[in-house]
C-alpha cells in the first residue's frame, strides 16, 4: 500500500467509516445476543464467537490491509493461524477423554 | 568502512521482490508471536473452563465492558485515519487524529483500572451464624481494598467485626454454593472470630478470575505500550515530517498494525470473559 | 532500548558521541554506525551484528562452562555419595549456606537445584545462544551479503535482555532457599509449593529469567527472519542460500511460533507463585499431610501442553544450526557440492514443521488419552524421516570427496554418527508401548545427550574453528584442536553410552543417591551393582572430559592474539560470501555491495577440476 493515489486512499477513508460502524453493530448485537436464551449455552457460545470472528475479519481485513497485501504477509499469517489451531486444539484433544467420562 | 556502506537497505522503499519494506516484515512477524501468546491463553482458558465445575456468567460489569470495547474500536479507527492523513500529507489531521487515538487509549486503561479495583473490593466470606455455615459475597463498609482475614487478625491492628453488605442474590459469586439467605439482603454485622474465610475477588478467588487477570492484564499492557509509542509519535512526528515523512509514514503503519492486533485481540476477549 | 542514553555518564566525549548517535537515530534507523564511535559503543553496547555475535558467543560460552560444572559437582554425589566433595565442598559450603552443603556434602536440595539449573543454563543461556546468537548473528548476515541485521539496534536489545535473563538465573542461587530445583522442566504443581516458604523463591527468579529470555530469543528471532527475507544480496535467490542460512531461518520460525506459549505458560506460573492463583493446581491438593489454601480448579497437564509445545520444537532449534554448520563444513572440506542440497532444504522445512506437532510424545505416561497418545505416535515417526533424510544426506556428500582432515572436519564427522546414535536411541521413546519402560531413566538422559553434547557442541566446535579465521584473521592451532578433538570424542562417548545400559535397568534420572537406596533394595527391581559402578566409570569420564577442554580454551585465546595470521581473506578456499569480505570483516562488512551469481557450494566444477567458484564470481 505505498503507492496509492490520493483519491484511493479517500475511497479507502469511506470504507473505514464503514467497517467502524459495522465493528460498533457488532458489538451491540453481540451483547445483546448474549441475554437471549438460545437453549443451549454451546449455542450462545457458537453465536458470539462467530460475530467475533466476523469483527476480527474486518479489522484484519480493511484495518490491517489483508485484504490486499504481498504474498509473503499472507504465508505468514496462513502459518500462523495453522500452528495457532494446532496447539488450541490438540491440547483441548488431548484432554478429551477425561472430559467424555466426566460424570 | 564509509557510513553510506552501511545503510540497511529497504529500510524505507520496498524491496522490489517482496514489494515489502523491513518494518512490515518485522511487525508481521510479531504479531504471528503474539498470536501465538494469546492463543496459548485462550486455549489454557478452555482448558480450564471445561474442567471446572462452575463458570460465572455476566460476572462483570457489562456495559462498562460495552463501553470499553466502543472505545477501543474507535482508537482503531482514529490510528488508520491518521496514517491515511500522512499519505494524503495532511500532516495537521494527522496530529489531530494521533492525538485521539493517545487519547482514547489512555481512556481505556483508566476505564479498565476502575473495573480493576471494583474486584478487589467485592468479598467472598465464609462465616457462623447461629451455629450455621454462611456462605456470601458482598462489599465491607467502607470498600476497604483487598482485605483477607490476615488484615483483620493483624495484631497491631486488630478489627473486632465489620459491616457487609451482601449483594442481591444470583449475583457476583463464581462457582459454587453461593447461598444467601432469604431477606438478608440488608448489612450484617460480622466478628472476625466468626470468619473462617475472606477472600476479595482478586486472581486467587477463582480460575475464572485468574485467567481474566491475565488476560486483560497482559492485554492492558500492550494497550499501554501502544499508546506510549503512539505518543511518541505524536511528539516527535512535527520534527521527523519534515526531515523523513516517508520513515513516519512507514512507522505510524506499522505502529498502527500493532494497535489493530489489539484492538483484535479484545474483540475475543470481550466476549470470552464478559459475555460468556 | 534506551541504552545509549544509559552510557551517558561515562565522559564527556561518550557524551556527545551518544547524544550524537541518538540525534541522528531519530533521522535514519540504518545510519547509527559512527565509525569513530567510543569503546562502549564500539564494543558494549554496539549494533554491528558481528560484535553482538561475540558477545553472545563468550557469554554463552561462558554459561556452558558453567553449567559443564555443576554438572561436575553433581557427578560426584552420584559417585561417591554422601561424600564431601573434594576442594570445591567448603567453597560451596561457605557460598551457599549450611543448609546446602553441611561439611561440603551436596543437600538434596543442593543436587536438585544443580539439576534443574544444569538443564536450563545447558539449553537457553548456553546451547541456544551459542548456536542461533552467536553464529546466526555473525555468519547470517555475512552469507547472504547484507551490511548488518535489518534491525541493528532490535538485535542489540536482544543480547542485553539475554544478558539480564542469565544474571537473574545466577542470582538465584543465592536467594535464600536456593535456585529452582523442579527441573528444567518445572512441572505444576511441584514447581509452586516446592519452596512453599519463600514468597520469592528460586522458582519465581527462575520464571522472571525464562520470561526474559523468551523475550529476547523472539526479539532475536523477528530479526532474522526479517533479514534473511529482506537483506539477501542481489543474485542471492532462495535457492541459492547455503544450508546453515536455511537452518538458521527455520530455527527463528520454531522461535518465534513455539516460544510465545511458554512465556505464556510462564506468566501463569509466576502467578501461582506470586498471587495464589491455581492456573496449574488441581482441587484437593495436599501438601505435607496439609490441604493447599488454593482455590483449586487448575490442570497440571496444562504446564506440561505449553512447556513442551516449546521444548520439543527447542530439541530442532538445539540441532538445525548445528546441521547448519556441520554442512559448510562438509561441503567446504569434502572439496565437493553437497549430495541433495534441495533434499537437505525440505527436510529442514519439514522438521520444522512437524516439530509443533509431536509435542506430546513426552507426556505418554501422564494419563493422556490413548487416541492422542496414538496421534503423536505417529507424528513422531513421521519427523524421523526428514532428520535421516538430512543425515543420510550429509554422509553421501563425503563419498568420492578428497576429504581435508581439519579441526573443524573432525569435529564434523563425529557429528554424524553421534547424532545417529542419539536420534536411533529416541525412537523406542517416540513409541507409547515402550517408553512406559524407559521414561524418566537414564536412557533418556543418554538419548538427548547423544543429541546435545556430542551433537551439537561437536558442530558448535567444528563451527568455532570454522569461522575463527574470519573472526580474528588468526587460525587456532591444528595440534591442540586435534588433541581437543581426539579426547572429547573419546571421553563423550564414556560418559553417555552406559547410561543406557543404566537406563534399561531402570534407573531413575533424578535420583540423589545415583540409586544406591535402589541397589540396596536388591529383587527384581532393584538394580544391580553393575549399574551402580558405572556411575563411578560415568563420572570419572565426565571429569576427564572437563579436563579436555583446557587445550581448546587456552588455544582459543592465545590464538586471538599469537595464532598463525591467515593468508588471504579466504583461508578455507571456501565459495559462500562470508570468505568475501575482508578480514576481520569491518562495520558494514563488504568492500562494495557483492552479488550471487551461483549456488553456494561449487566446488570441483568444471573448468578447474578440484578449484572452486565463489557465490560472487561472475560467470
Amino acid at each position: 500500500m505505498s503507492h496509492e493515489h490520493a483519491h484511493d486512499i479517500k475511497q479507502a477513508t469511506r470504507k473505514y467509516i464503514y467497517v467502524f460502524l459495522a465493528l460498533l453493530l457488532g458489538t451491540v448485537i453481540t451483547v445483546i445476543a448474549s441475554y437471549i436464551p438460545f437453549g443451549s449455552h454451546a449455542l450462545n457460545i457458537a453465536v458470539a464467537l462467530f460475530i467475533a470472528s466476523c469483527k476480527a475479519f474486518l479489522v484484519a481485513a480493511y484495518f490491517m490491509h489483508l485484504i490486499s497485501e504481498k504474498r509473503m504477509i499472507y504465508g505468514l499469517v496462513a502459518a500462523t493461524g495453522f500452528f495457532f489451531l494446532g496447539l488450541v486444539l490438540l491440547i483441548v484433544f488431548s484432554d478429551a477423554d477425561q472430559l467424555m467420562s466426566r460424570p | 568502512m564509509s557510513s553510506a556502506a552501511m545503510e540497511i537497505p529497504y529500510s524505507v522503499e520496498p524491496r522490489p521482490d517482496t514489494g515489502l519494506y523491513n518494518g512490515k516484515v518485522g511487525i508481521w512477524l510479531f504479531l504471528a508471536s503474539e498470536v501465538m501468546l494469546f492463543g496459548a491463553l485462550f486455549s489454557s482458558y478452555i482448558m480450564l473452563r471445561v474442567g471446572s465445575d462452575a463458570w460465572p456468567v455476566h460476572m462483570l460489569n457489562v456495559p462498562i465492558g460495552t463501553l470499553n470495547t466502543t472505545v477501543l474500536i474507535t482508537s482503531s479507527i482514529t490510528v488508520v485515519l491518521a496514517w491515511a492523513a500522512l499519505k494524503l500529507k495532511e500532516f495537521n489531521k494527522f496530529r489531530l487524529y494521533m492525538g485521539l487515538t493517545v487519547v482514547l487509549a489512555l481512556t481505556f486503561a483508566i476505564i479498565k483500572s476502575f473495573e480493576y479495583r471494583s474486584k478487589f473490593v467485592h468479598y467472598a466470606v465464609e462465616y457462623t451464624h447461629n451455629g450455621q455455615v454462611i456462605e456470601a459475597t458482598g462489599h465491607i463498609e467502607g470498600s476497604p481494598w483487598n482485605w483477607s482475614l490476615k488484615t483483620l487478625q493483624n495484631p497491631d491492628h486488630p478489627i473486632e467485626s465489620i459491616v457487609f453488605h451482601p449483594d442481591a442474590a444470583g449475583h457476583g459469586h463464581p462457582g459454587e454454593g453461593a447461598t444467601i439467605h432469604a431477606g438478608e439482603h440488608e448489612a450484617v454485622t460480622i466478628a472476625t472470630k466468626d470468619i473462617h474465610k475472606l477472600e476479595s475477588f482478586g486472581p486467587w478467588h477463582h480460575t475464572y478470575l485468574a485467567i481474566y487477570f491475565t488476560l486483560t492484564g497482559l492485554h492492558a499492557l500492550h494497550v499501554l505500550g501502544g499508546a506510549a509509542v503512539l505518543a511518541w509519535f505524536w511528539i516527535t512526528g512535527p520534527a521527523m515530517w519534515r526531515t523523513d515523512p516517508e520513515r513516519l509514514t512507514n512507522r505510524v503503519e506499522v505502529t498502527g498494525l500493532f494497535w489493530h492486533f489489539v484492538d483484535l485481540v479484545w474483540i475475543f476477549l470481550f466476549p470470552v470473559l464478559y459475555l460468556l | 532500548m534506551g541504552k545509549p542514553i544509559a552510557n551517558r555518564p561515562f565522559g564527556d566525549g561518550l557524551m556527545s558521541h551518544a547524544a550524537a548517535t541518538v540525534a541522528s537515530a531519530t533521522g535514519s534507523e540504518g545510519n547509527d554506525a559512527h565509525h569513530d564511535s567510543g569503546f562502549w559503543r564500539k564494543y558494549i553496547f554496539s549494533t554491528d551484528h558481528k560484535v553482538i555475535g561475540i558477545q553472545y558467543g563468550l557469554t554463552s560460552l561462558t554459561f556452558l562452562l558453567l553449567g559443564f560444572l555443576l554438572m561436575t559437582l553433581m557427578r560426584w554425589q552420584l559417585a561417591y555419595p554422601g561424600e564431601p566433595i573434594p576442594l570445591l565442598g567448603p567453597v560451596l559450603e561457605k557460598v551457599l549456606g549450611q543448609g546446602m552443603a553441611f561439611k561440603g556434602i551436596m543437600s538434596p536440595d543442593l543436587y536438585n537445584s544443580f539439576g534443574a539449573m544444569h538443564g536450563t543454563i545447558m539449553v537457553f543461556l548456553a546451547i541456544v545462544p551459542l548456536a542461533f546468537g552467536a553464529f546466526g548473528n555473525y555468519v547470517v548476515p555475512l552469507q547472504i551479503g547484507a551490511p548488518d541485521m535489518a534491525f541493528p539496534r532490535l538485535n542489540m536489545a536482544s543480547y542485553w535482555v539475554y544478558f539480564m535473563g542469565g544474571v537473574i538465573m545466577l542470582v538465584s542461587f543465592f536467594i535464600p532457599g536456593g535456585a529452582a530445583k523442579s527441573g528444567w522442566t518445572s512441572y505444576s504443581p511441584l514447581a509452586t509449593i516446592a519452596d512453599m516458604g519463600h514468597r520469592v523463591d528460586g522458582q519465581t527468579l527462575w520464571l522472571i529469567g525464562m520470561v526474559l529470555l523468551i523475550t529476547s530469543s523472539l526479539l532475536g528471532s523477528v530479526n532474522f527472519i526479517a533479514t534473511i527475507i529482506q537483506l539477501r544480496a542481489p543474485g542471492m535467490t532462495w535457492m541459492r542460500m547455503p544450508f546453515f542460512v536455511w537452518a538458521q531461518l527455520v530455527t527463528a520460525f520454531l522461535l518465534l511460533l513455539a516460544f510465545p506459549p511458554l512465556e505464556a505458560a510462564g506468566l501463569m506460573q509466576l502467578m501461582d507463585n506470586l498471587f495464589d492463583t491455581s492456573f496449574f493446581l488441581p482441587t484437593g491438593l495436599v501438601v505435607s499431610g496439609n490441604p493447599l489454601a488454593v482455590s483449586g480448579g487448575g490442570s497440571p497437564l496444562l504446564w506440561q501442553h505449553l512447556f513442551w509445545f516449546l521444548a520439543h520444537p527447542e530439541v530442532y532449534v538445539l540441532i538445525l544450526p548445528a546441521m547448519g554448520i556441520v554442512a559448510e563444513v562438509i561441503a567446504n572440506n569434502t572439496r565437493k557440492p553437497l549430495f541433495g542440497y534441495k533434499s537437505l532444504v525440505y527436510s529442514a522445512m519439514a522438521i520444522g514443521f512437524l516439530s509443533f506437532i509431536v509435542w506430546a510424545h513426552h507426556m505418554y505416561l501422564t494419563g493422556m488419552g490413548t487416541k492422542i497418545s496414538t496421534f503423536f505416535q505417529t507424528t513422531t515417526m513421521m519427523i524421523s524421516i526428514p532428520s535421516v533424510i538430512i543425515v543420510t544426506t550429509l554422509f553421501i556428500s563425503l563419498w568420492g570427496g578428497s576429504i581435508r582432515f581439519t579441526t573443524p572436519m573432525l569435529f564434523a564427522l563425529a557429528f554424524l554418527p553421534m547424532f545417529g546414535i542419539g536420534g536411533l536411541t529416541g525412537l523406542p521413546l517416540g513409541f507409547n508401548a515402550t517408553d512406559i519402560q524407559l521414561h524418566d531413566t537414564y536412557y533418556v538422559i543418554g538419548h538427548f545427550h547423544y543429541v546435545v553434547a556430542p551433537g551439537t557442541i561437536f558442530a558448535i566446535f567444528a563451527g568455532i574453528y570454522y569461522w575463527f579465521p574470519k573472526i580474528t584473521g588468526r587460525h587456532m592451532s591444528e595440534f591442540w584442536g586435534k588433541v581437543h578433538f581426539a579426547l572429547s570424542f573419546v571421553f563423550m562417548n564414556l560418559v553417555f553410552a552406559p547410561m543406557f545400559l543404566q537406563g534399561l535397568e531402570g534407573m531413575h534420572r533424578r535420583m540423589y543417591d545415583g540409586g544406591a537406596t535402589y541397589a540396596a533394595a536388591g529383587g527384581i527391581e532393584g538394580l544391580s551393582q553393575f549399574a551402580l559402578k558405572l556411575n563411578v566409570s560415568i563420572s570419572h569420564a565426565a571429569w576427564l572430559l572437563g579436563w579436555a577442554q583446557v587445550p581448546f580454551i587456552i588455544n582459543l585465546f592465545w590464538s586471538i592474539w599469537k595464532g598463525r595470521k591467515v593468508e588471504s581473506d579466504n583461508p578455507w578456499e571456501a565459495t559462500t560470501l562470508e570468505w568475501a569480505t575482508p578480514t576481520p570483516p569491518p562495520h558494514g562488512n563488504f568492500a562494495s555491495p557483492p552479488t550471487a551469481h551461483r549456488g553456494p557450494y561449487e566446488y570441483s566444477q568444471s573448468p578447474a577440476p578440484n578449484g572452486f567458484t565463489p557465490q560472487n564470481e561472475p560467470a
